[in-house]
């Protein structure tokens, strides 16, 4: 579903609809990139052109936070005053709520979910298992959508190294909770033969040897009372999976422009594209601007004449620096964005400020959205 | 002080900062540092794909020890030499080496043990560290350098042992922990590089982590290292046009315009960049490196030897630790 929209003034680019035809729209990339911030700007294109925009953000540097009105973890969406025709919230995902807000929803009883939330087995994988956070953001994404309250979702993805942790890990909980381990304890409250669960006795005590006997008895604790509860969270996975498969549901590729940056953009890319899923648009943060769009020849002519410590030889060579950079930067992209096409790739340029606060986010929008 | 000191003073260097900061190049510029100073350097990565090999024209690591690159100098021959460290790998090895080999293959197959380690916090973080340890206390290099994962999660991985000996309170990794901590806490075993750019978010984050790491961790902070710093170019301050006629040089009005833009460019974003070198310094007491930005958006190894040259000559700088 798609809200009422109606473009902000200037020419609307494929970019522009990214933000006013998605429900969805997921910020991808690796560390460093500017997904934050990306996200931030396209909820707020959003916003501006009549949407309904939340933005789930997961780190946000402090005084973008505080731009957006997050002082601290809020696992609600804070609503965002500012001078655009639609609504503006944001969000900061709180790993640990989201969790027990899913155990809380599948377990059978209050008891079985206090059973299970004050296990310290539990504690310690919902703040360490890997992937969690990414997957309490799908959630959070999921929870979002099915409320209906808002016509565009934008959500940040966790930093990690590798990108593709995100799209696996609502199968990875779903693994876990069926693990070997899983069944052996549960095996007598599930009449399958007793000759299972002796086997399983060496085992255990070969862990026990390693990590000690407590851990152990905390994470055959938490399983039985875990019992029941996984097809719940499998169902919820699926209905996550497709989610992500629909059609109104955008990827957004950030990436700087280093190679190595856009190697793994295209990497993800592909990988995307192996699970039938497309990246929507490309976007390339932090880009140095292109002074020098001459001949070559004239830069360096200029300067072979000149005293070798006078200022102009400065002037020159700090051209050349940028230039070249400039340039190779823009090398790096042409092949990704051959591979992503006919999706859109934006260059967003490096600016003189650093982006927090509303106006800087605004500055930026203008850029990403072609108005400059 | 002597380079060759600053290496191997404390003989493990962890390299810490959030993602995008060049974390991986300076690991790889302290490496080349070392090596150019006669040392045997080898970097540990662990967060499985990394930039490093490619500085040095190179494909990917392996858990097996490979040369990147040998320098000769007067003080002998140099090395570069890098591996990766995974969990499961040093899992595996430590418990051969502890006498349960027999177990840790049962355990490794039917993936119970991974699912414990996943539930107990910090094993993983405790197991390549305990690894490092090894490493260290057996001498295989002279200086090791730790490619540590990003950001916050630097944090997660250095207070690992801290947090796993609340958990675990027998047994071999409850020892492993211990020996862990030990050196981390040793500060003339063991110290931590934080990265940064000289950007107000970077370098927020960056305070922040290093006193989080002083308290939860007691870790030795060395220098922080600040990468894509603009050197000065002290022509740009004058009007390009006015430059030009003092160098009896004309330029078409095309070529001004993209002169002063670029100058002008540069000086913004090069005085955002001191005031931020300047509150870095004020809110953390300690050695400052300032890397130049490089102007090319692929890192080879001409641009590695020319920081590698630039680190040298700021430890040099710096007062000998007394021995």
């Amino acid at each position: 579903m798609t809200g009422p929209s109606r473009s902000v003034d200037g020419p609307e680019t494929p970019m522009t609809a990214v933000a006013t035809e998605s429900a969805v729209v997921l910020c991808c990339g690796s560390g460093g990139v500017g997904k934050t911030t990306t996200a931030a700007v396209i909820a707020l294109e959003a916003a501006r052109a009549g949407r309904r925009a939340v933005v789930v953000t997961i780190d946000p540097a402090k005084r973008l936070a505080d731009a957006l009105g997050l002082g601290e973890l809020t696992n609600t969406p804070t609503l965002i005053e500012g001078p655009w025709p639609g609504e503006l919230s944001a969000l900061m995902l709180d790993t640990e709520s989201t969790f027990n807000g899913l155990v809380a929803r599948y377990s059978g009883s209050t008891e079985q979910a206090e059973k299970i939330l004050s296990n310290r087995f539990y504690r310690n994988i919902s703040g360490a298992l890997s992937g969690t956070q990414e997957y309490m953001a799908t959630e959070k994404l999921y929870e979002l959508s099915s409320e209906g309250d808002f016509d565009l979702i934008v959500v940040d993805t966790p930093p990690t190294r590798n990108a593709l942790d995100f799209l696996e890990a609502p199968g990875h909980l779903a693994r876990f909770l069926s693990h070997p381990l899983y069944r052996i304890v549960t095996a007598p409250t599930r009449g399958i033969v007793k000759a299972v669960n002796l086997a399983a006795q060496p085992l255990l005590r070969g862990v026990a040897k390693v990590v000690g006997g407590e851990v152990i008895a905390d994470a055959i604790a938490f399983f039985t009372a875990f019992d029941g509860m996984e097809e719940g969270f499998k169902q919820r996975a699926l209905l996550v999976e497709q989610l992500l498969a629909d059609d109104s549901t955008s990827f957004v590729l950030v990436a700087s422009p280093r190679r190595d940056t856009v190697a793994e953009a295209a990497y993800f890319a592909q990988r995307l594209g192996d699970m039938g899923l497309t990246v929507r648009a490309v976007v390339v943060n932090r880009i140095h601007p292109l002074f020098w769009r001459g001949d070559d020849d004239e830069l360096t002519a200029c300067a072979k004449n000149a005293p070798p410590d006078s200022a102009f030889v400065d002037h020159v060579s700090n051209l050349i620096d940028f230039t070249e950079i400039a340039r190779s930067e823009r090398s790096h992209l042409a092949p990704l964005q051959e591979l992503v096409a006919p999706a859109p790739l934006a260059e967003v340029p490096l600016l003189p400020f650093e982006v927090h606060d509303l106006d800087n986010l605004t500055a930026l929008g203008d850029h990403l959205f072609g108005r400059t | 002080m002597d380079p060759a000191q600053f290496f191997t003073a404390p003989r493990v260097t962890i390299v810490a900062g959030k993602g995008g900061v060049g974390k991986t190049t300076v690991a790889a510029t302290m490496a080349l540092a070392a090596a150019q100073a006669g040392l045997r350097a080898l970097v540990i990565e662990v967060e499985g794909k990394s930039g490093l090999p490619a500085l040095f024209g190179q494909t990917e690591l392996d858990y097996e020890e490979q040369v990147l690159l040998t320098v000769e100098t007067e003080a002998g021959t140099g090395e570069v030499r890098a591996r990766t460290l995974t969990p499961d790998e040093s899992l595996v090895e430590y418990l051969r080496d502890h006498g349960l080999k027999r177990i840790s293959k049962r355990l490794a197959e039917s993936g119970a043990l991974d699912m414990v380690a996943t539930a107990t916090p910090g094993i993983k973080d405790v197991l390549i560290l305990g690894k490092v340890k090894q490493l260290e206390t057996a001498g295989v290099a002279d200086v090791i350098i730790v490619d540590a994962p990003a950001a916050g999660h630097a944090i997660t991985f250095l207070s690992s042992a801290e947090g796993l000996l609340d958990a675990v309170k027998v047994g071999p990794i409850e020892s492993q922990a211990r020996e862990v901590r030990a050196l981390l806490t040793e500060a003339s075993r063991c110290q931590v590089v934080l990265v940064t750019l000289p950007e107000e978010t970077p370098v927020n984050e960056l305070v922040e982590t290093a006193y989080s790491l002083e308290d939860r961790v007691g870790i030795k902070l060395g220098p922080v290292v600040v990468n894509g710093v603009f050197p000065e170019l002290n022509g740009l301050a004058d009007d390009p046009l006015e430059a030009a006629a003092d160098a009896g040089v004309v330029v078409s009005s095309e070529l001004s315009e993209a002169l002063a833009a670029a100058a002008s460019f540069r000086l913004d974003r090069q005085s955002l960049q001191e005031r931020q070198l300047t509150r870095l310094g004020k809110e953390l007491p300690l050695n400052q490196i300032n890397l130049p930005f490089v102007f090319r958006s692929d890192l080879g190894l001409d641009s590695l030897r020319d920081l590698a040259g630039r680190l040298a000559e700021q430890i040099a700088h710096f007062e000998a630790v007394p021995t």
